[in-house]
């Protein structure tokens, strides 16, 4: 039943694996800690939920649980849970970049825990695509090629989707073969990674800024504080601080839930890691807002500061890159850790702030009936958050992601400490 | 770094380049440079909606509501692809026809992942519910906000004026240019109606504003309009550029090729550069 079989060790041993990996994997389905704790209630009402409102939603259409309209096609859940989230999954391509390509020793420690991120934010963000499809059943089409729309900047960002989740399925492969024990697997996979990388960086320029050019032709309709023809580059600049605030962010999270996972090496160095980060967001932010800057004069964007409009663009720009990018040089120099964090967590709003601006919020901003997501919008988005975390913990807890020592090519022998977190 | 990866990522680059080179040129242009148009003359508009009841019936769509009036607040939705508006300016009363302007170069076409919506050889830009999969980007990038979506349908269509390609591939004209009474709608080949509308505007100064809104707007569209009143005051937005919409996202998709096969050698040169001691390390970190 299990063809992965086929790949382990020797061939007269299969029997013998095979009982040996049934149990393994029965064992590893189960619980790891206490099932009935506030997280787990919250977070399984909510998903219960969504799954309620998907059901209606496929049933009966999008206009059912969606406010989007004739005028507003694109709402939350491409908004947020997509051009978002994609920006907040940037960590996996900058950080593969860091350890692989200029080979910063220094971030190995925390390289799996960012890939697995980044794939699960694909797999789950991305995937909730396919819940804004109004005809999810032919999403094949472009992949089979009936019908390539090759001069669609959508049909470039589904393909670099499909292939950089695989690359990154490849990237993170090891740390399964080392769950299960696979030792002559692990090597090959180990021998892919490079390859992985590579394409995989590559993938992400194309896509992180694809998502933003996806807007270039909605030229009219956006406001002209966020309409540029150089938004594929703003976005592509911007998903760098935006990924590795993520990954200081949700690290400072991990590290607390997950104590028990945290390797020796990663628990020594993870605040030497947090501000070599944090000193690549300031770096970063500044070229993104002298890019800004250039192109507020090239656009004469001038006019519309004094509107409601610009205060809510400076607010977005100084509140929320200038100021957090201060925050992040400061801390790093004298290493405060709350601040860096603070500065982090600003960094992400920025962002959410950007990418909303773009898609949701000044989005026909002329119109007189603006567009205003439903609970069931964002109960589905936190749906799928929800999920996302699920089994983001459940791999956490089995799999050496966090502590990289110990699965070098084998399962671990000592069953981790009992986890704070359940499932 | 082993010569076996360095081969390995060239091959895939390779393979991507081949499934994602973007060939706009081809995919924007039409591919006759006088597709077939609709001239309509606003000034013979009496608006009788005939136009609207012929749409429904050739077109298998619920029958209109006869009692409404025009007015600047109709719009055209899932079950009617073309509406007669109303305007008062000044003492005069403007009837307004509209639908899908067809596009010579249409950004729902170009921004189409799936080729549902496409730019048929002789002019219609029509839609094929077999490829749609319904993620409505037609919807975002149309300048005219024509593409309607069926949200209360768990089998949602795209819904907008077909130019009625069977028909006029038939040799038959579009089912509203027949009905209407008053010769408002004139139907032939794009360059003669230009001549014709400019005709107009020549001979009656005094009866249009002198332009024709089509001509260059967006590039140019299939649908051509003449007016006695400037045409912001009858619901056209005249804010829009000539530029053809797929100009806009042309030099992204023209990178796309470059980045593909550049960035992977100039990662790979680095990742040799930067070799030194780890040379033999894998994924894991320590050997």
């Amino acid at each position: 039943m299990t063809p992965a079989i086929r790949f382990t060790e020797a061939a007269p041993g299969l029997r013998q694996e095979f009982r040996r990996f049934v149990p393994f994997l029965l064992a590893e389905l189960r619980p790891k800690g206490p099932v009935v704790t506030p997280f787990n209630a919250i977070t399984a009402a909510i998903m219960l939920t969504t799954a309620v409102l998907l059901t209606i939603r496929f049933a009966t259409g999008l206009g059912s649980i969606t406010n989007l309209s004739q005028d507003v096609p694109w709402g939350l859940w491409i908004g947020f849970d997509v051009v978002t989230g994609v920006a907040f999954a940037g960590g996996a391509y900058v950080l593969t970049f860091l350890v692989y390509i200029l080979r910063i020793e220094k971030y190995h420690a925390i390289v799996r825990v960012t890939v697995l991120n980044g794939f699960l934010a694909y797999l789950f963000y991305a995937g909730a695509l396919l819940l804004d499809l109004g005809r999810p059943w032919n999403v094949i089409n472009p992949i089979i090629g009936n019908s390539f729309g090759v001069s669609s900047v959508l049909f470039l960002v589904a393909w670099h989707f499909m292939l950089y989740m695989m690359a990154q399925f490849v990237e993170f492969s090891p740390a399964v073969a080392e769950w299960l024990g696979w030792r002559r697997v692990r090597r090959i996979l180990g021998g892919l990674t490079a390859g992985a990388v590579i394409f995989g960086i590559t993938l992400s320029i194309l896509h992180q800024s694809g998502l933003g050019a996806l807007f270039l032709m909605a030229r009219e309709k956006v406001h002209p504080l966020w309409y540029s023809e150089f938004i594929p580059i703003l976005f592509l600049v911007s998903s760098v601080f935006a990924g590795l605030s993520m990954v200081i962010f949700e690290g400072s999270i991990t590290h607390k839930v997950f104590h028990h996972r945290v390797g020796s090496r990663l628990a020594a160095t993870h605040d030497d890691i947090v501000f070599g980060l944090g000193r690549i967001c300031a770096g970063v932010m500044l070229v993104y807002l002298f890019m800004q800057t250039l192109v507020f004069v090239h656009q004469q964007r001038a006019p519309f500061l004094a509107t409601g409009w610009g205060a809510w663009y400076l607010l977005e720009l100084v509140g929320f890159v200038a100021v957090p990018a201060g925050l992040y040089a400061y801390g790093c120099l004298r290493r405060r850790l709350p601040l860096v964090k603070a500065a982090a967590a600003m960094a992400l709003i920025g962002i959410v702030l950007n990418r909303l601006n773009l898609t949701v919020i000044g989005f026909k901003w002329y119109a007189p009936v603006r567009y205003v997501p439903t609970w069931m919008e964002i109960v589905v988005t936190l749906g799928v958050i929800s999920a996302e975390l699920w089994v983001f913990r459940w791999i956490v807890n089995r799999m050496p992601v966090l502590d990289f020592a110990m699965g070098h090519g084998e399962r671990s022998t000592a069953r981790p400490v009992a986890a704070r977190s359940a499932a | 770094m082993k010569r076996r990866d360095a081969l390995r990522v060239l091959g895939l680059s390779a393979g991507a380049v081949a499934l994602a080179r973007p060939r706009p040129v081809q995919a924007m242009t039409p591919e006759t440079d006088d597709p077939v148009a609709v001239l309509v003359d606003t000034t013979r508009c009496i608006g009788c909606r005939m136009c609207e009841f012929a749409c429904a019936e050739a077109n298998g769509l619920p029958e209109p509501d006869g009692a409404t009036e025009p007015s600047p607040d109709r719009d055209t939705s899932t079950t009617q692809w073309t509406v007669v508006k109303g305007y008062t300016v000044g003492e005069r009363t403007v009837t307004v026809k509209r639908q899908c302007m067809h596009c010579l170069q249409p950004a729902c076409a170009v921004g189409c992942l799936t080729r549902a919506l496409r730019k048929t050889p002789d002019g219609p830009v029509t839609w094929d519910g077999g490829k749609c999969m319904g993620c409505r980007y037609c919807m975002l990038s149309c300048p005219f906000d024509v593409p309607r979506f069926e949200y209360d349908s768990a089998n949602p269509r795209i819904e907008k004026c077909q130019l009625c390609s069977a028909r006029v591939a038939r040799g038959q004209r579009p089912a509203c240019v027949e009905a209407c009474p008053a010769q408002a709608l004139l139907f032939g080949r794009r360059n003669n109606l230009l001549e014709e509308a400019r005709t107009r505007i020549y001979t009656h100064p005094d009866q249009y504003v002198h332009q024709i809104y089509g001509e260059r707007e967006v590039g140019g569209t299939s649908w051509l309009y003449l007016s006695a009143v400037p045409f912001e005051q009858i619901g056209f937005r005249t804010d829009l550029a000539t530029t053809a919409y797929p100009l806009y996202t042309k030099e992204f998709l023209y990178a796309v090729p470059l980045v593909l096969t550049l960035v992977p050698p100039l990662l790979l040169g680095l990742r040799r550069g930067t070799a030194g001691a780890h040379e033999d390390e894998d994924e894991g970190g320590q050997p």
